[in-house]
């Protein structure tokens, strides 16, 4: 099988790395080769994250360029935008609809861009788009946006339910597991 | 069984595969995790050190000792402990020793973007480079065969992108090496002229083993696919040339990067037409070829900044490029920024406030450089701050000294910033010197140093105390200061900076984002109160914002600090 490219985009802080691991185990438990690339240090704090996820019979370079990515999973609208052009012909977003202005929008030095869901809608790329926050919240934490997220790509995979629970045991710890499993439930059921 | 594996971790499984049972190193990224990874196996020890140098003088202590040690650093940090490095290469080992540098093409998080490999020529020592997690722990497990074969040290060297980069690694036992034997041998361990001539016979002659050793080692990997074109390169290079090239090329990959071969290049360049060099940062593989007359393509191409992969390489070499659908409009920057709640913003308001001149350092509080704070003129290297503060006083007398401070994280202190203190003591200016003690190696994911009262295994340990240590290095005006405070900590600048004698001012609150830090409830805006004239802005904290010309706080990540109320004139913000 040729090598595929999902790229998981954010904000620092969103629990990029915590999603990746997830996606990663599943990959690796279906047998495929998989290649997980993170980043550390200074721009998980806050500034714009990425991590790639790519699986294939053998993969060979961890990285994703433009015009590689098969998905695009996004925390963040503003995040979608930027990391559209890694997008290949074809490709999907999945994206939250949380929007986190960044500190040239705070400090009035840029504008917020409006209706970028509408906008890449309009190019012609087929997007899901969920309110994974307010899912995370009443799942009882609004950090586990990023489980619910996983929730909405679990909804879009055709991989055994069981894959993604015991990826979930393996990276969660203990005492948010309860908290996580159902993040993660609404998150399949607000993609169908 | 297979396991998916983060290159740093299945580094840590090398260490504890290999049998290692030392480890000493100091946190930098891209390289913190082996050590993190090191501690959790229990028949390792594993400690932080204060520095660099001190992490690799005590690897080479327990390789004299009999045992097999481990050191591991970012690049920068090998610059700290090149002292010891340049003459661990002559003593050579006793018990195994690897050190891990983790070079960061691209400067994700790093001041400059040296390439490690010339520390390994300069100080000649064998240097591998693994491509991926798999190869992470098997160099590693060769690397001690090696140290130990070849009396060397011996670097493995290491990319942001094969460190952090987690792939399928098969997992073995641990070996048990026996520990060897110590018997006192002052010509090979006591460095003094007489003794160290006779080792560098002994080095150069080692080189020479080496360069045989590289001519043949299973490290060294020809893959021929026939064809016109050939392909030299190494370490994550090889993935980026083998995804864009795949089967049409013919490669070789070299996984020992330091001695180069000379025969096993000469005959893979005499067999193709067209021989490319596909290396990040300097060319060091294509110099070699060069020297030894071989017709190469490398640096014209693939240029000496940032990095490489498999986009650029396809571009290169084939012409070829990515179709791709843009955003259709304005995507404004997402710089980093401290965090909500991060007891830095605080004092780097008051810094920003009063126009101080800043001399930075490196850490989370590097940030403060950054809009609308901007409170940082210069950032050097570890330990900086101090003694350029000391030089540029020195250079601009009391005008400086009554408007420029030095800030330094808690962890930067001890690393390398308290010998510039005893200099400011020592050779007398009038500096302020602001200690940001949060109690945490912040930057590279909260790591414990001599300040914090925990080891690396978490168990309790002495603690520095920073303000008598200052005060036991000469200088006497030392306070402490909540940053969380802003009329306090104003204040104390301002005082600290009129007087005439040097002082230590340590702003002391722990990182928001440690686990035993209780946060208040967010809060909130009173928008009746708001008239919108942003200056909580200035803060600079992601949290809060401006929609419909009124504040609003963001409560998913406001953690109460409270310094927005304390700016606001208008009691706009409460609980």
């Amino acid at each position: 099988m040729e090598t595929r490219s999902i790229m998981i985009v954010g904000v620092g802080g969103q629990g990029s790395l915590l999603a990746s691991r997830l996606l990663g185990n599943v990959l690796l438990a279906q047998g495929y080769d998989v290649k997980v690339s993170e980043v550390h240090g200074m721009s998980q704090r806050g500034g714009s994250v990425v991590t790639y996820v790519k699986y294939g019979d053998e993969v060979f370079s961890p990285v994703i360029e433009k015009g590689e990515a098969d998905v695009i999973i996004s925390f963040e609208q503003l995040e979608a935008a930027r990391w559209l052009p890694y997008l290949k012909k074809g490709g999907k977003l999945i994206t939250s609809t949380r929007k986190l202005d960044p500190m040239p929008v705070i400090t009035g030095n840029a504008e917020y861009p409006e209706n970028i869901i509408e906008k890449i809608k309009a190019a012609g790329i087929q997007v899901t788009a969920a309110d994974a926050l307010s899912l995370a919240e009443e799942a009882g934490n609004p950090k586990a946006s990023n489980v619910v997220l996983m929730g909405v790509v679990a909804a879009s995979t055709d991989f055994d339910d069981k894959l993604w629970q015991d990826a979930i045991e393996q990276c969660v710890p203990p005492k948010f597991l309860e908290l996580n499993k159902k993040a993660f439930e609404l998150g399949r059921k607000a993609a169908v | 069984m297979k396991k998916l594996m983060l290159g740093n971790a299945a580094f840590a499984r090398g260490l504890y595969e290999a049998g290692v049972t030392v480890v000493s190193s100091y946190p930098g990224t891209p390289s913190t995790e082996i050590t993190e990874f090191a501690a959790e196996y229990d028949e390792i020890y594993a400690e932080w050190a204060p520095n660099e140098k001190v992490a690799m003088e005590v690897a080479l202590g327990a390789s004299i000792a009999g045992s097999r040690s481990f050191c591991g650093m970012k690049h920068v940090g090998l610059n700290v402990a090149a002292d010891p490095l340049y003459t661990a290469s002559y003593t050579g080992v006793n018990g195994g020793m690897v050190i891990a540098v983790a070079d960061d093409p691209g400067m994700h998080s790093s001041q400059n973007e040296q390439d490690s490999r010339h520390h390994a020529i300069a100080s000649k020592v064998l240097m591998l480079e693994p491509s991926d997690s798999a190869e992470c722990k098997e160099f590693t497990k060769t690397a001690f065969e090696l140290s130990e074969k070849f009396d060397t040290p011996v670097i493995v060297r290491m990319s942001t992108r094969v460190a952090h980069s987690q792939s399928a690694v098969e997992l073995c036992d641990r070996a048990e090496p026996k520990q060897k034997e110590y018997v006192k041998d002052p010509q090979k361990y006591v460095m003094m002229p007489a003794f160290a001539r006779g080792r560098h016979v002994f080095v150069e002659e080692r080189t020479q083993k080496l360069i045989e050793y590289a001519e043949t080692s299973p490290l060294n990997k020809v893959i021929d696919n026939g064809g016109d074109v050939g392909i030299i390169t190494s370490g994550v290079s090889y993935q980026y040339a083998r995804e864009a090239m795949g089967n049409n090329a013919s490669y070789l990959k070299l996984g020992i990067v330091n001695p180069l071969p000379v025969k096993l290049i000469k005959d893979f360049c005499a067999k193709y037409k067209k021989v490319y060099v596909i290396e990040e940062l300097d060319d060091i593989i294509e110099s070699h070829c060069k020297k030894l007359g071989l017709d190469v393509v490398g640096k014209e191409l693939f240029g000496y900044i940032g990095e490489i992969s498999q986009a650029i390489v396809a571009e290169k070499l084939l012409g070829k490029k990515n179709e791709f659908t843009a955003f259709d409009g304005n995507v404004p920057v997402r710089p980093p920024v401290m965090c909500a709640g991060c007891p830095h913003r605080g004092l780097f308001y008051c810094l920003s406030k009063n126009k101080i001149r800043v001399s930075g350092d490196i850490g989370c509080y590097t940030l403060g450089a950054s809009a609308p704070l901007s409170a940082m003129d210069t950032t050097i290297c570890m330990g900086a701050s101090i003694s350029a503060l000391h030089g540029f006083n020195k250079a601009r007398g009391e005008e400086a000294e009554k408007s420029t401070v030095a800030v330094i994280g808690d962890s930067t202190f001890m690393h390398s910033g308290m010998t510039g203190l005893v200099n400011i003591a020592y050779n007398a200016t009038n500096s302020t010197v602001i200690i940001l003690d949060n109690s945490i190696t912040g930057m590279t994911g909260h790591q414990q140093n001599p300040t914090t009262g925990k080891n690396l295994k978490g168990d309790p340990a002495a603690a520095v105390n920073l303000e008598e240590l200052c005060k036991a290095i000469g200088i006497k005006r030392v306070r402490v200061v909540d940053p969380y405070n802003l009329a306090e900590t104003e204040a104390a600048i301002k005082e600290e900076l009129a007087v005439s004698e040097p002082s230590v001012i340590i702003s002391r609150r722990p990182c928001a984002l440690l686990k035993y830090v209780k946060h208040k409830p967010a809060l909130k805006v009173v928008t009746d109160n708001c008239k919108g004239c942003k200056m909580c802005l200035k803060l600079g904290c992601p949290a809060i914002s401006v929609r419909d010309g009124k504040a609003v706080i963001d409560h998913t990540q406001c953690v109460g600090c409270g310094i927005c109320s304390e700016v606001c004139k208008f009691g706009a913000i409460s609980e």
